[in-house]
């Protein structure tokens, strides 16, 4: 093992039922460094730092530990933190109706002579250990009483006074406001001084670039690369967690109707937000408009609709709908003044597998008009006859169960479901996810006809090269928040920019 | 640093209120019936007698509550225990052997329903429920009819039964001029020293201490090193030891076995518990909070009974008003703390 390094993984491979969840994976990490682990959500992160941590058991590859001959393998936390691998999750583990000495001390306690714990010599001790790590506490108080940023300080002192080598930090700050974070980055920095290797997960940008000396990124359970903070500014890093190389991207022509910018405003949210979710924003859409929602996953792209749609309730914020304030509670408020929403995540919101295509078409109608008054199964079959041809839809009859359709009919069913609702207002939330090429288009060329006949349709795509195809502007959104809206000079370099934030050197 | 150590949280200001409460129970209940004799120590040695069985219980199944479990097989376990001493010892067998057999059992039994709460990760309540329908249905198996325990089955146990440990103070001189020298009985002492010892066990030990750790947060006392399988089950373990010692202490004192014996006794355990500032999410309480629990409910029982009049089933009412109020003021102490704690 060279100098200076204390953890390499080497083609570490997993697979879960279905799906390679790694594939050849690398990772280094040395002494004194703190190490971003990147990539969008599902792109392995979380799975490496659990084969590290021995939660799960890799098939394939070798992780090396500096000071211990031969490749370790672990099976348990416990055994990861026998070779010095400590690690801190997003939800603090510890025991909230214990002392902060207690959580420091619980399972290896000093004893007196009585074989009764020392509550004396490890109060002190405690104190010793928060007052070197510059945590102002007072260890006998319990940790309850101590704010979220304190409690995931107490977990990382815990973790370092057990001798750890490796310190891994699994998205520590997204529960923790700025200030918070500020503090939990001195301590890395102290820590990182005294010869640590952290591995920093999250999906703040700001942040890697704020703390961390070097980045790893991971794209569908691949090996990116590594890279020097230095080397890699924020726009190559989104591109290479989007998997997006800027010199390759021609130039789409968009075939969006230009000028529905100047048609009324159909939908207009003014400081809407969802606490945890989303931040306040504002967003027009103009009756026949397409308008994009760009950034990354996670960046609350969906959370975003859902505020509009009631998903989420809106915890502040108006809403108007043709110019008229509106309260939208549930989903069936939003649906009664004519939305509907494709959701991002058809298995579970939004096919009923056990249904039939027809079902499955006719379930929002029937939402809208109430249990009370029924469609009529000849104008459901006609409704049912109707889209399957419309869009296409591949199955053997109307009277199929949705769950025998291949991914891309199923969203076309779905898609049917709202079309038959005649919406004014359209959102779809990565309607062209898994489907494949052919289908992609003609749903893209579905869009931009519904708009051309007057529907106003929010997209949300994780391919922006789509979605410069189909819309006419975008909204940008990163770690939450809607930082800004794109409507001219709409280029893959632009948007990715945008979306980068920040310094936006190439 | 000293201020802050002086000043209450809320779980010790519980504990307090808890305290005062008896003390003012106790108070009114002098002030109101003095004249009934209320006021004598020995109607406060009375209510210990008649509540040393539950004392060991409710001592056992708080431990079972900072784990976040729950054990409602104790009150079926002594009428089991009291059924086998009662027809053990008028089958002729010795009144030690008869109690280390009550033990044994207590330890089996609590191992096997530990296992299944800790190691198969069954809901404790359906665990401890079937545990509580095996002994009640055991305790008719062995007999149906009531089997008192008289001197002519067993001197000794008879003798342990009526000993008297008298108290040095607190005597009075009854009307024939004779004076009454305070007592309480054998199962008192019993009761008070395993108060004692689960009290200095849960401060002072690695056990103790990892008790509230599995009550606080299971997962995080699992990622924290510990075995909780192995805590979980010690804990019903535990719990069904001090209950058939306190099997023994309930013996004592109504000296028969019965079917119908100790019904819903462990809902006076909870209530005790519950009362004593012991949270049913786990990971908060102290027994001697359930001390006083006990003497509470006892207080109350003692209170109505000496004034005769009213119906015996007031103490239940007085019970539930306790709860409700424990419960509020258990739950705006932890809306404060969440409020404290974001300023």
């Amino acid at each position: 093992m060279e100098d200076n390094v204390v953890l390499t993984a080497r083609g570490i491979s997993m697979t879960f039922p279905g799906v390679k969840a790694l594939e050849n994976v690398d990772f280094t990490l040395r002494k004194g460094e703190i190490h971003a682990l990147m990539g969008e959500n599902g792109a392995g992160k979380s799975t490496l730092i659990k084969c590290l941590t021995g939660i799960n058991d890799f098939e394939a590859g070798e992780i090396r530990i500096d000071g211990i001959d031969g490749p370790v393998k672990n099976h348990s936390t416990r055994d990861a933190q026998n070779v010095g691998i400590s690690t801190v999750y997003q939800e603090v583990n510890l025991c909230p109706n214990l002392s902060v000495a207690e959580n420091l001390f619980i399972g290896r306690e000093p004893m007196t002579k009585l074989h009764t714990i020392d509550r004396k010599s490890y109060n002190k001790r405690s104190q010793v250990i928060m007052d070197e790590l510059g945590i102002s506490v007072d260890v006998t108080q319990n940790l309850e009483n101590y704010s979220l940023a304190i409690q995931q300080m107490v977990a990382i002192a815990r973790a370092v006074d057990m001798d750890c080598k490796v310190l891994i930090l699994d998205e520590p700050t997204s529960s923790l406001d700025d200030e918070e974070v500020e503090k939990l980055f001195v301590l890395m920095r102290k820590l990182r001084d005294k010869g640590v290797g952290i591995i920093f997960v999250t999906h703040f940008l700001e942040q890697v670039y704020s703390v961390c000396d070097r980045i790893t990124v991971l794209r569908d359970g691949h090996f990116v690369g590594e890279y020097t903070v230095e080397e890699l500014p924020r726009v190559k890093l989104v591109a290479a967690m989007m998997g997006k190389d800027l010199d390759d991207l021609a130039e789409i022509k968009k075939e969006g109707a230009e000028n529905a910018i100047n048609n009324p405003i159909e939908i207009s949210a003014k400081g809407l937000s969802h606490t945890g979710t989303v931040k306040p924003f504002n967003l027009d859409i103009h009756k026949g408009e397409v308008v994009g929602v760009a950034g990354l996953l996670g960046s609350g792209r969906s959370e975003l609709a859902r505020a509009i749609y009631g998903a989420d309730k809106a915890n502040t914020g108006t809403l108007s709908v043709n110019g008229k304030d509106v309260k939208i509670n549930q989903p069936i408020d939003a649906i009664n003044l004519g939305m509907g929403m494709l959701p991002d995540d058809r298995k579970a919101e939004g096919i009923i597998a056990d249904l039939s295509v027809r079902e499955n078409i006719i379930l929002a109608l029937q939402a809208r008009k109430g249990m009370f008054k029924p469609l009529s199964r000849a104008k459901q079959e006609e409704l049912a006859d109707e889209y399957i041809k419309l869009l296409q839809v591949k199955t053997p009859n109307r009277e199929a169960l949705i769950k025998q359709l291949s991914g891309g009919n199923q969203q076309k069913v779905i898609l049917a479901r709202w079309l038959a609702t005649n919406p004014d207002f359209l959102i779809l939330d990565e309607p062209t996810r898994g489907i494949d090429i052919g289908t992609k288009s003609e749903i893209q060329k579905l869009i931009v006809k519904l708009a051309g006949e007057g529907k106003s349709i929010l997209f949300i795509s994780s391919e922006i090269s789509e979605m410069l195809r189909t819309c006419s502007r975008m909204a940008i959104m990163r770690d939450g928040e809607k930082v800004g809206e794109l409507d001219r000079e709409l280029t893959q370099e632009n948007v990715m920019k945008a979306i980068a934030g920040g310094d936006t050197e190439k | 640093m000293k201020n802050k150590k002086l000043s209450l949280n809320g779980h010790t200001l519980l504990l307090v209120i808890t305290i005062a409460l008896f003390i003012v129970l106790y108070a009114g209940g002098c002030i109101a019936y003095g004249a009934k004799g209320f006021s004598h120590l020995q109607t406060f040695c009375n209510v210990l007698i008649t509540n040393a069985g539950l004392i060991c219980v409710s001592c056992g199944l708080t431990c079972v509550m900072l784990t976040g479990g729950i054990d409602i097989s104790v009150g079926a376990l002594i009428a089991m225990d009291c059924m086998m001493l009662a027809v053990g010892m008028s089958k002729g067998i010795d009144a030690v052997p008869m109690i280390i057999i009550v033990l044994i059992v207590g330890l089996v039994f609590g191992l096997f329903q530990g296992y299944m709460v800790g190691y198969l990760n069954i809901q404790p309540f359906i665990v401890t429920m079937a545990g509580m329908f095996f002994c009640r249905g055991m305790t008719a198996v062995i007999c149906t009819d009531q089997v008192s325990i008289t001197e002519q089955i067993n001197a000794t146990f008879y003798k342990w039964a009526n000993a008297k440990v008298t108290i040095p103070f607190g005597g009075y001189v009854n009307n024939k001029g004779k004076y009454m020298a305070p007592y309480v009985r054998p199962g008192v002492v019993v009761a008070i020293l395993v108060l004692v010892l689960i009290y200095l066990m849960l401060r002072y030990t690695k056990f103790g201490r990892s008790l509230y750790a599995v009550g606080g947060n299971t997962q995080s006392a699992t990622m924290m090193g510990l075995n909780t399988k192995m805590i979980k089950m010690k804990a019903y373990v535990l719990s069904s030891m001090l209950c058939s010692i306190g099997g023994i202490c309930y013996c004592l004192n109504t000296m028969a076995g019965s079917v119908s014996q100790a019904l819903g006794l462990e809902m006076d355990a909870i209530s005790s518990a519950v009362i004593g500032g012991t949270l049913l999410t786990g990971g908060v309480g102290n027994v001697f909070g359930t001390f006083f629990g006990v003497l509470i409910n006892g207080t109350i029982s003692s209170i109505v009974k000496t004034n005769g009049k009213l119906a015996s089933s007031w103490p239940n009412i007085l019970t539930a008003a306790l709860l409700f109020v424990f419960i509020v003021i258990q739950s705006v102490f932890a809306a404060i703390r969440e409020k404290s704690k974001n300023k």
